[in-house]
């Protein structure tokens, strides 16, 4: 028999083409006007340079976007995203083909002709088994499984969202099966099922030799098709599936610039005049950090990373997107409502993401490297400080930290005059300090840290003495030296960042040096990304790397003495930094060295609750420290070594050993204190 | 309501290496840096909280030299909204009753509703200054107070006693009362504050601005006299206390019963 073709059934006895065209017309227009609403919040947010650089920007969308790169971190749920979201690429053709064959009954798309065509549908098939088979697992682990990270704690779920989407979806492929099934069992031909496996399953519950049954699912499987297409794209701008439209530009539009905070506001030359520093409502976030709400998929990878999150602190990094996003449908609706009552409106910082959540998170950035499409939280955090910096609301336990690096330049509260004293200790040689229009080959900054607190003097003394041992030509700046600002900048304290960092870039210009270097992460991290003039800077790691490629320096096993060694990367090293190899080649060439990764290690590096200031901080909610989770994961390889290449980790570190009991079981060192102990 | 709150200016000892002078009567000074009295740091704090609430006017004053600018900037970017300096070189050398005798004349010619001070200062923690101050003013004042509620024309107020005891009260205003640190929490002060009232003029009153005779101000002026100042002798060394955490605890415990410390 012939099908009946859904263009040529009157529907109520209107033309169906007739319908198509006010189906298609009704469809769009809804969405562009949600999208123009939507969009309309975007040009009222904050400025936000992210139109250069655009060659990178498109490989970043293809490679993560298109390519779906970061997915497969999480390997179940990523490939079942993967299937899904290629599911979606291929049957897009599909949809605009049915779409025009409510027009005219052979409309197909340029090029989708002859043996393409017959290729294509194939394809089509098998991507909607494929597809309805993701549904159905997705449906099930979420019902039977319920991982933790799809919760929404603390708000109305979301959760449901995620089963109208995948019901959707399903009823999108199965309305297809019955349309085409329909067809193929009206052709009679039967030989063609490895061909057209999802219209030949559908043809199976179909009867034979019933026109106007196949008829019926023809044209009524077609308009149902139609109508959960549209209704599917017109639900993703209202729900958390709006990713499905904004994730791609997301990547697209994605932060290249590493280990660095934005500015208080783009584009302002004197943000000291502003009448608000930073950010206290919707609005003022960038586009681009709103699109990033828009854009979260309520995943949970960020928060299921964060180390604040793990131990029990008040922040969920997904939580912040959820409710901002919330609070933008809410604030900025589809369409207007009449004014609240704004007086007992809960604001959106201070209120719905509280004082605790800004406070709570160490900017390890391990939720940045995990979202599958850059959504960015450590500027968005910084910029909610800035604001509360602005009101004066600071904890107590940083307000004294950051007030003595005000008048003194470090949070010891130290007199400048004793940041060289640490020199006096050594016996061998003397630490030169720089005087103005001299020069050396290396300026060694040993920032705040480094010089005042006792246990961390000792890594700047071992790494003097690996530096005087090669003959390498280094000074410091003594007492013109200034706290690097990477932890004040990361607090929000802009005014105080500009201060410390002007002091040391006027130290810098005044003296003549080939390369700063630094063995704390977060000097290194500030000096190199964040000064405003440049200045070679290396880690300390590389500069022993460097000195062992040279094969001035030769290594032993006698401190180690075949304990197993493993390596706590550094966030502001590696996450910020990407250095992750060279202080593993220093210490894979220590000869006879055991060493063992942690599972958690690289970009997933857990962070032992950070550096600078934040050593100052007390936080009332956790329930563990981070530290102590960071020395369990050391215990559970079997290590009796962690090195560190960082001195705020290496303090909370060495304090967990102690907490958790296991002293002389396992022991913290820094890589540059190994180094001046190995060396033969 | 008028708030009038009266801040030292104190030389910062946490991290230095103290010596005495030559004299003998003093520490050497030179090398400290010196910063707000913590304990004052609560006053305007609190003062700006008052005026927050109910409004008035803050005025902020301090007798000390020169260098003091950064901490009377640094109290106009709390929400005080004017400050004066206060310094003559005559001034040198003062105790608690000159400082008090100044204050209490520049005080006596403007409107005052409440005056606020730490009742302590970091550096002789004389405690002298707010006492003195009330009664050359003739105004009735509390100290170690730890909460503060102004209503119509009195003040009701706690005050911390040993013990863990709490007292409460209430003055008639005009009244001054010497905080207890920790009755608020006060707020950070950031650069961008600072420099936001940069532009706010602080003048600097002498003695003859005070109208204050020279003879009532300084060491001339003064009823202290230091004999000697030394640092103490030094101890015999900590005593270590090793063994598990409870054992360690139980004989920290016993440590402290033995020296009355606790009951």
């Amino acid at each position: 028999m012939n099908i009946l073709n859904p263009a040529d059934a009157p529907i109520l006895g209107a033309p169906a083409p007739a319908i198509a065209f006010i189906v298609l017309f009704l469809s769009v227009a809804c969405f562009c006007f949600v999208m123009f609403r939507r969009m309309d919040v975007l040009r009222k947010a904050a400025p936000d340079p992210r139109f250069s650089n655009i060659p990178n920007r498109l490989l970043c969308a293809l490679m993560y976007g298109f390519g779906q790169w970061r997915q497969p971190r999480y390997l179940g749920a990523g490939v079942l995203h993967i299937l899904l979201f290629a599911g979606f690429m291929i049957l897009s053709l599909r949809s605009l083909t049915l779409i025009g064959r409510g027009f005219t009954p052979t409309f197909h798309l340029p090029l989708l002709t002859g043996s393409a065509a017959f290729a294509y549908d194939s394809l089509k098939d098998y991507t909607v088994i494929v597809v309805l088979a993701v549904c159905v697992i997705a449906i099930a682990r979420r019902a039977v499984f319920h991982p933790k990270r799809y919760d929404h704690p603390g708000t109305a779920g979301h959760e449901y969202e995620a089963y109208i989407i995948l019901g959707l979806v399903s009823a999108l492929m199965i309305t297809d099966m019955i349309h085409d099934g329909s067809a193929y069992r009206a052709s009679g031909v039967s030989g063609e099922y490895q061909w057209f496996p999802a219209a030949a399953l559908a043809s199976v519950f179909m009867p034979r030799n019933d026109p106007a049954t196949l008829n019926f699912l023809h044209v009524g499987g077609y308009w149902a098709h139609i109508l959960f297409f549209f209704g599917l794209l017109n639900y993703l701008p209202v729900s958390k599936h709006f990713h499905v439209i904004t994730a791609i530009p997301n990547v697209f539009f994605s932060n290249l610039n590493k280990g660095t905070i934005k500015p208080v506001r783009y584009g302002t030359v004197d943000w000291m005049e502003l009448d608000q520093c930073g950010v206290s409502d919707l609005t003022g976030f960038t586009w681009k950090h709103i699109l990033d709400f828009y854009s979260c998929a309520d995943c949970g990878r960020c928060s299921d990373n964060c180390p604040a999150n793990t131990v029990g602190r008040a922040l969920s990094p997904k939580m912040i997107s959820v409710k901002a996003r919330d609070y933008a449908y809410e604030h900025f609706p589809v369409f207007d409502k009449t004014s609240k009552d704004s007086e007992h409106e809960k604001r959106l910082v201070g209120d719905i993401i509280t004082e605790q959540e800004i406070w709570a998170c160490t900017t390890c950035g391990a939720c940045e490297a995990e979202c599958p499409i850059f959504i960015e939280y450590i500027d968005k955090i910084v910029d909610m400080r800035r604001y509360l910096i602005d009101r004066g609301e600071v904890p107590q336990s940083l307000q004294k930290p950051l007030q003595q690096i005000k008048k003194k330049g470090n949070a010891y509260g130290a007199m400048k005059s004793k940041r060289a004293a640490w020199t006096k200790d050594l016996e061998d040689f003397q630490v030169r300090t720089l005087a103005e229009d001299e020069h050396s080959d290396l300026l060694f900054f040993v920032d705040s840290c480094g010089s005042f607190d006792p246990r961390i003097q000792e890594i700047t003394k071992s790494f003097a003495r690996i530096m005087a041992r090669n003959n390498l030509d280094f000074a410091i700046l003594g007492q013109e030296e200034s706290d690097s600002g990477n932890e004040v900048r990361r607090l929000g304290e802009e005014g105080l960042f500009e201060q410390v960092s002007g002091r040391n870039i006027e130290a810098f210009k005044a003296r003549n040096f080939d390369e700063i270097v630094a063995f704390d992460p977060h000097a290194f991290n500030t000096i190199k990304n964040e000064y405003p003039e440049h200045f070679n800077v290396i880690h300390s790691s590389q500069l022993i790397h460097r000195l062992l490629s040279r094969r001035t320096m030769s290594l032993n096993a006698g401190y180690l003495g075949g304990r197993v060694v493993t390596y706590h990367d550094p966030c502001y090293l590696g996450r910020h930094n990407g250095i992750y190899e060279e202080p593993r080649r220093v210490l894979k060439s220590i000869p006879g060295i055991q060493y063992q990764e942690m599972t958690r290690s690289f970009s997933r590096s857990f962070c032992c609750s950070g550096g600078g200031l934040l050593l100052w901080y007390e936080n009332e909610e956790e329930k563990e420290r981070m530290g102590e989770r960071r020395v369990k994961m050391a215990m559970e390889i079997g290590a009796q070594v962690i090195v560190t290449a960082c001195p705020f980790c290496l303090i909370n570190i060495e304090d967990a050993i102690k907490t958790t009991g296991n002293e002389g079981k396992i022991e913290v060192i820094d890589l540059v204190e190994l180094i001046d102990r190995s060396m033969s | 309501m008028n708030i009038i709150v009266c801040m030292k200016w104190t030389p910062d000892t946490s991290e230095a290496d103290l010596t005495v002078s030559t004299t003998a009567k003093d520490i050497k000074k030179d090398d400290l840096d010196y910063d707000m009295n913590d304990w004052d740091r609560f006053a305007i704090e609190e003062a700006a909280q008052i005026k927050e609430k109910i409004g008035g006017k803050v005025t902020v004053i301090s007798l000390a030299p020169e260098e003091s600018e950064d901490m009377l900037r640094e109290c106009l970017a709390r929400g005080a909204d004017e400050a004066f300096q206060i310094w003559s070189d005559q001034m040198e050398d003062g105790d608690g009753f000159t400082t008090a005798s100044v204050l209490s004349e520049f005080i006596k010619g403007r409107p005052h509703d409440l005056i606020l001070t730490g009742t302590l200062a970091e550096d002789d923690g004389a405690g002298q200054l707010g006492g003195m101050l009330a009664a050359m003013l003739d105004i009735p004042s509390a100290t170690l107070v730890s909460r503060i509620e102004v209503n119509d024309q009195k003040v009701s107020f706690v005050r911390e006693l040993e013990g863990g005891l709490y007292e409460s009260m209430e003055m008639d205003l005009p009244c001054l009362i010497a905080v207890a640190t920790g009755l608020n929490e006060p707020r950070f002060v950031s650069i961008r504050a600072v420099r936001k009232v940069a532009s706010i003029e602080i003048p600097n009153l002498g003695i003859d601005d005070i109208g204050i005779d020279a003879g009532k101000v300084g060491r001339s002026g003064s009823r202290v006299e230091i004999e000697q100042v030394s640092l103490p002798p030094e101890g015999e060394g900590a005593e270590i206390i090793k063994g598990k955490a409870e054992e360690a605890a139980a004989r920290l415990a016993e440590i402290l019963k033995e020296k009355g410390a606790i009951g």
